[in-house]
């Protein structure tokens, strides 16, 4: 389960944190993994984000429930499976993560078919939980 | 919330989800700009998506991208033009904003 | 009011980072502040000292310095998706900065709004 993404924390400036500040900040999360690298990319800020001590939370639509789907083995194709870094997430104190329901079906996937406890819902209670938001990040 | 669509509607499903999502939702408000601007032009096979939720929320297009396209004499009624200052001031007005990558 | 933005796509291949500017320019001009734009994925290659458009095109990146210059917008390249794509210190150009993912959360809670500009 190990998150090996010690260089997304390269730079950070530690100073900042505490401005006690908090926001809520969603993260977005639309596209597939390993096709492109956004959603590796999207990780590396997530992670990043728990260190500010905000109101973090993770939505998946899209193909962007693909990321989290169970049974990833990328060796073949010699890409980093981050797929586990999600279950880890917990430990960061990351635990709001909202998987819009019309994905999973348009893809014939059920909660079932996730690696990690995700909190599945309409696309209509998706907008108020965007809408709710101070800051949405989108990938 | 103010909901922004890059994406043309002929080259991938980010329109339909941005409609699925932020249709019917309240105060929100959908950007068309880049390629979703061709989104916004009469006779386009996704127009009754557009006018369908057009009562319940607000639909802008960037108006120069609607002109860099040549997309400005066709212009779906109701469907607000924006400049870039326009853009600015709906992102302002909003409480917030979600780009549709 | 404050405007953080990011900036995920690159030079020239997608109208991103165009987008960004522009928005970035008449925001400033509408008198909102523009305190950080933050450069992620592919879009910090906006930073490399090494591209040279056609004479005849708009040059992205000494735009953004000048925008920067004249406005004082602090212009954060991510580190890691930097070193991912080859942007060092040594080819970045003058008004960018390279710095961790921590910047644009940091630019998230100051600003009063962020908005993406990506594909």
């Amino acid at each position: 389960m190990g998150v090996e993404m010690t260089e997304a924390t390269g730079g950070i400036d530690f100073e900042d944190e505490e401005s006690g500040v908090v926001k809520k900040f969603m993260f977005v999360n639309r596209k597939a993994p390993y096709g492109t690298i956004y959603a590796l990319e999207a990780l590396e800020v997530v992670l990043i984000s728990a260190a500010f001590d905000q109101d973090v939370s993770l939505a998946f639509l899209d193909d962007g429930v693909y990321q989290i789907v169970k049974g990833q083995h990328t060796k073949a194709i010699d890409v980093k499976n981050f797929s586990p870094t999600y279950r880890a997430l917990e430990g960061y104190d990351i635990e709001k993560l909202y998987v819009e329901k019309e994905s999973l079906d348009q893809r014939g996937l059920t909660e079932a078919d996730l690696l990690v406890d995700v909190q599945v819902m309409s696309s209509a209670d998706m907008a108020k939980m965007m809408a709710e938001q101070d800051i949405v990040i989108s990938f | 919330m103010l909901h922004i669509v890059n994406k043309s509607p002929f080259e991938n499903q980010t329109l339909d989800s941005c409609l699925r999502v932020a249709g019917n939702a309240d105060g929100a408000a959908i950007l068309l700009t880049e390629d979703a601007v061709y989104a916004a032009s009469k006779g386009n096979s996704n127009e009754s998506k557009i006018k369908a939720v057009m009562g319940k929320v607000k639909i802008y297009a960037l108006w120069p991208d609607v002109e860099a396209r040549g997309m400005q004499d066709r212009v779906i009624e109701g469907i607000k033009m924006v400049d870039y200052g326009g853009f600015v001031d709906l992102v302002a007005e909003h409480s917030n904003c979600q780009s549709w990558l | 009011m404050k405007f953080a933005i990011m900036v995920n796509e690159g030079v020239y291949q997608h109208q991103a980072t165009d987008s960004a500017y522009q928005f970035a320019k008449a925001a400033i001009e509408k008198g909102h502040e523009v305190p950080r734009i933050f450069f992620y994925h592919d879009g910090v290659y906006n930073a490399s000292s090494l591209t040279e458009p056609p004479q005849d095109d708009r040059n992205i990146v000494s735009r953004w310095q000048k925008l920067a210059k004249e406005h004082n917008i602090d212009m954060v390249v991510c580190i890691a998706a930097a070193l991912r794509r080859g942007i060092k210190e040594s080819n970045l150009a003058e008004g960018f900065r390279i710095s961790g993912l921590g910047q644009l959360v940091e630019a998230g809670i100051q600003a009063d709004r962020l908005v993406v500009f990506g594909d």
